[in-house]
């Protein structure tokens, strides 16, 4: 897919158009257009604040954008309800993982299947065929995702009692057992050491041959943005200044200015003032 | 390589299958030892038990914060009351109108505060169960009999001449409606409902991030909680032939709390013995007559030091009775 | 017109009760996250303690510092004790459970409550109690139209400088600014060098404390007082602060005396015996609309 002609010729699974999003009297994300094609790993990066997390919070549906629209597969979604568009197929993580602490490891990942599953209040109480035969299917789905990601020998701990590195790989799991079209991870290295860095890189291109998935994600490693990705695009104070591939982004002049220009642990106060709406 | 089947079939070891049993047996023999004074003491636990469960599936079970359920279990039991003494219902039959009603009320109540966060729908759902308690001692449209309540309910008729009105059919009705409610709830534990709930209430970001449709999950633990306290309030009814106001005040929503607490959140064992707690203790310790209620008061205090998870948590994992309900016949290895 | 303004005056007179007793459950909600069921007890406490100085120390009293002096013996008395035994309440009751989290601790409180409610009727006794009737003189005033009487211009007035020097000292000293800070974040307090116990200390024993001498000053204007009368005070005072918004002190102040002056507004137009379901219905209405209060402030959840 380093062919950038290949890529202009893909279908476009995720696109935003002048995607806006304010909060109070800040703009987070101030008209910005992303083209996702298939196939292929997209990295979203930039200084802290930029406004990153606030694009997927939009694209996932937490928030509803002030200006511009989502389409994932061509299907306008914008302002869709997230447990929606978890089911038209896009699936995500978090930057602070989010598991579900006090349940086992399998339960965690059976959450992905929800939106697949349909058995309602009374298929449930009187187990019929029906219901019984989707719990086993959700079952051995939530199974395969977690030997997948090689934890399976964890599925009856409790979440929260798994290494700070295997919660990482559970909740990218957990976002796969859904069969996404679209994988959304924010920031899925942060906190790893080096080899499991190593390791997540070989498992999501690995992803994109096995799972027939697209990867659209957030990331500060450039060792990972650059080892992955097939098309980069740099966010600065909420709005798009760059994209290319890997290496023209490397030598960008004006993503080197915008990473030199700010300091890097300052984002806090402008990251807080996005989340206070 | 392991095998890839999930531990949630995993079969129960006989041991526990038997220590069931042995309990089943002992709810059911009990009568046959007890004067009629003990078999009413333990159909009241038997009524806080199927409140405890109801009130569960919304604390324990979604961890909402409802400090209002009395108003449920009185509109069941006013919906039995004055059905029963105005239009000569039986009251069989009202067991699931009363079931209807309080879900109805869940329902509509509920749905424009279900997006409050924590300690907000804490005192709203207390507000709600106050404004019910209010409005049925201020007797509207002269239904609600006021301040005295509603008398002369019925028995519950079993058709030819037969009723439930003494304590030992009393105590069989109740505690076949709490085990037949273990059973289905048992069953709702470990179904896609109720792992939404539990998401839920793990981490509601999440839950939602995850396909769970947080407004309708949180709507139906209310409207299913309500449904249950309406059942209870029915059977209640009809056994003390009358309701009043006082019977359905805050304190009984908090003692529905606490039964969940103490038990431990979304633990079904747990309920049974919250309840236990709850309305056996101070009958056991009626002869300290008026400090009993202080020995109540710091056994709380002090179980909340010693077992603040409740006496009998939810383990999870190990998947709690589930042969023995139906889980389908597998070949588990 | 003349009708307004009374309900008005009575509203305040015991919206001012709401609010002192609100005060008490906002500051241990700020700090602590925690809903101090125990509260209502706490200020039921002071009532009875108040009585006992009043009745029985009266000849004592009375005779060394005069009908002002006694209230004021009975005011002290009655809020020292409450400071002492709300301390030992967080001390036996809350603080060994705060690590396991709130929910253990609502029914921490509940037992601390039921605790409390069931001493007060070992030792006062199941029945009302009533306060002595001569303590103030029974003086009306007409302004106008306006009937107003001594008892509740004295109440108006105490509770008003109450309520203003606890306005004063958290929202103008450095050690209130220490105990908004805790009730704003209070790890972040804690690392920026406040000291969480002697915040705590001071939301326990001033909180009582002021519940207590509400306790009193509700003997004075009902006469008649029970012990389980915490309950319904509480709950309204409880939905009061939530009204405020919990956890800020002058919201609390604010929805006690718009919840008194609701309700009895509520008592003259509507029905006296609907008006607590209509407070409860703007309670809900106001949540609905704004889920943090009148003047609470919205947290976000950082996603």
């Amino acid at each position: 897919m380093a062919d950038p002609k290949a890529r202009s010729q893909a279908d476009i699974v995720l696109e935003t158009k002048r995607l806006t999003k304010i909060f109070g009297g800040l703009t987070a994300v101030n008209h910005v257009d992303l083209r996702v094609h298939k196939g292929e790993i997209l990295s979203l990066i930039g200084p802290n604040g930029a406004g990153k997390t606030t694009v997927f919070n939009v694209v996932s549906g937490i928030y509803k954008p002030e200006v511009g629209n989502v389409f994932f597969n061509g299907r306008d979604i914008t302002g869709h309800k997230p447990h929606q568009i978890v089911s038209y197929g896009v699936a995500r993580t978090f930057q602070n993982i989010r598991l579900f602490p006090d349940m086992t490891c399998l339960e965690n990942i059976m959450a992905g299947q929800h939106c697949r599953g349909k058995a309602g209040l009374f298929s449930s109480i009187f187990r019929t065929s029906g219901q019984r035969r989707e719990e086993t299917r959700i079952q051995e789905v939530a199974a395969s995702r977690l030997h997948q990601v090689k934890l399976w020998k964890f599925h009856d701990d409790l979440a929260k009692n798994i290494a700070y590195g295997s919660q990482r790989m559970l909740e990218i799991a957990r976002a796969l057992a859904s069969d996404p079209d679209l994988l959304v991870l924010d920031e899925p290295s942060s906190g790893l050491n080096p080899r499991e860095t190593e390791n997540l890189m070989e498992f999501l291109t690995g992803l994109i041959e096995t799972d027939d998935v697209t990867i659209l994600l957030i990331e500060h490693d450039m060792n990972v943005v650059m080892g992955i990705s097939d098309w980069v695009v740099v966010m600065d104070e909420g709005r798009k200044i760059a994209e290319g591939r890997p290496e023209e982004i490397y030598t960008n002049q004006r993503v080197i200015e915008a990473y030199l220009g700010k300091d890097d642990e300052e984002e806090e106060a402008a990251y807080a003032a996005t989340v206070e709406h | 390589m392991e095998s890839i089947k999930p531990s949630g079939i995993k079969s129960i070891a006989t041991s526990q299958r038997a220590q069931i049993l042995i309990v089943i047996g002992a709810f059911m023999a009990y009568p046959f030892f007890a004067s009629d004074y003990f078999i009413d003491i333990a159909f009241f636990f038997g009524i806080y038990a199927l409140l405890g469960l109801s009130l569960n599936i919304v604390l324990g079970e979604v961890g909402l914060f409802d400090l209002g359920h009395a108003g449920f279990y009185a509109i069941g039991a006013y919906t039995t009351a004055i059905l029963n003494t105005k239009f000569g219902i039986p009251i069989l039959v009202l067991l699931p109108i009363s079931a209807l009603a309080a879900a109805l009320f869940a329902y509509i109540v509920c749905s424009p505060v279900i997006h409050l966060q924590g300690d907000y729908l804490l005192i709203v759902t207390l507000g709600m169960g106050e404004i019910v308690r209010l409005a049925l001692i201020n007797n509207p449209f002269d239904l609600t009999g006021g301040p005295n309540g509603v008398f002369g309910i019925d028995f519950p008729s079993l058709g030819g001449g037969l009723f439930i009105d003494s304590s030992i059919e009393f105590y069989y009705l109740i505690w076949i409606i709490v085990a037949l409610s273990i059973l289905g709830l048992i069953r709702l534990q470990n179904s896609r409902i109720g792992r939404a709930w539990n998401y839920i209430r793990e981490d509601e970001t999440a839950a939602s991030a995850n396909g769970v449709d947080v407004k309708n999950y949180k709507l139906l633990a209310f409207v299913l909680g309500a449904a249950l306290a309406g059942v209870a309030g029915n059977v209640y009814a009809s056994k003390l032939m009358c309701v009043s106001p006082e019977s359905f005040t805050f304190w009984e929503s908090c003692l529905m709390f606490c039964i969940v607490l103490i038990g431990g959140m979304g633990s079904i064992p747990g309920v049974l013995i919250g309840a236990a707690f709850i309305s056996l203790f101070p009958e056991i310790f009626r002869p300290f007559a008026m400090y009993r209620m202080l020995v109540f008061g710091s056994a709380m205090m002090l179980m909340m030091m010693f077992r603040p998870g409740g006496f009998w948590p939810r383990k999870r994992g190990a998947v709690e009775f589930r042969s023995i309900l139906g889980a389908p016949g597998r070949d588990d290895g | 017109m003349h009708v307004i303004l009374e309900q008005l005056i009575n509203g305040l007179t015991i919206g001012s009760f709401y609010a002192l007793i609100a005060l008490g459950y906002s500051m241990v909600y700020g700090v602590l996250k925690l809903i101090n069921f125990a509260h209502g007890d706490f200020f039921t406490l002071g009532s009875y303690l108040g009585y006992t100085v009043l009745v029985f120390g009266s000849a004592l009293i009375t005779s060394h510092f005069g009908l002002w002096g006694g209230l004021i013996v009975a005011m002290t008395v009655a809020a020292v004790s409450l400071a002492a035994v709300g301390l030992i309440v967080e001390r036996l009751a809350y603080r060994p459970v705060y690590p396991a989290g709130r929910l253990p601790a609502v029914v921490s409180a509940l037992g601390a409550s039921i605790f409390l409610q069931n001493t007060i009727m070992v030792i006062w006794g199941p029945r009302f109690q009533a306060y002595p009737s001569k303590l103030i003189p029974n003086v009306h005033l007409q302004l106008g139209d306006i009937h107003i009487t001594l008892l509740q211009i004295l109440i108006l007035l105490m509770s008003f400088i109450l309520m203003g020097s606890l306005y004063f000292i958290v929202q103008k000293t450095t050690f209130g600014a220490a105990i908004r800070a805790t009730a704003l974040d209070r790890d972040t307090a804690s690392l920026m060098g406040i000291n969480i116990n002697k915040v705590i200390f001071f939301v326990f024993t001033l909180g009582p404390a002021l519940g207590a001498m509400t306790g009193i000053m509700v003997g004075m204007y009902y006469r008649q007082i029970s012990f389980t009368m915490g309950w319904n005070y509480g709950l309204k005072a409880f939905t009061a602060s939530v009204l405020g918004g919990i956890g800020n002190i002058p919201g609390a102040m604010l929805g006690g005396l718009i919840l008194g002056v609701l309700e009895m507004l509520g008592a003259a137009y509507i029905s006296a015996a609907w008006k607590d379901v209509f407070v409860f219905l703007i309670l809900i209405l106001v949540l609905i609309f704004r889920p943090t209060g009148i003047l609470g402030e919205k947290l976000a959840e950082k996603v």
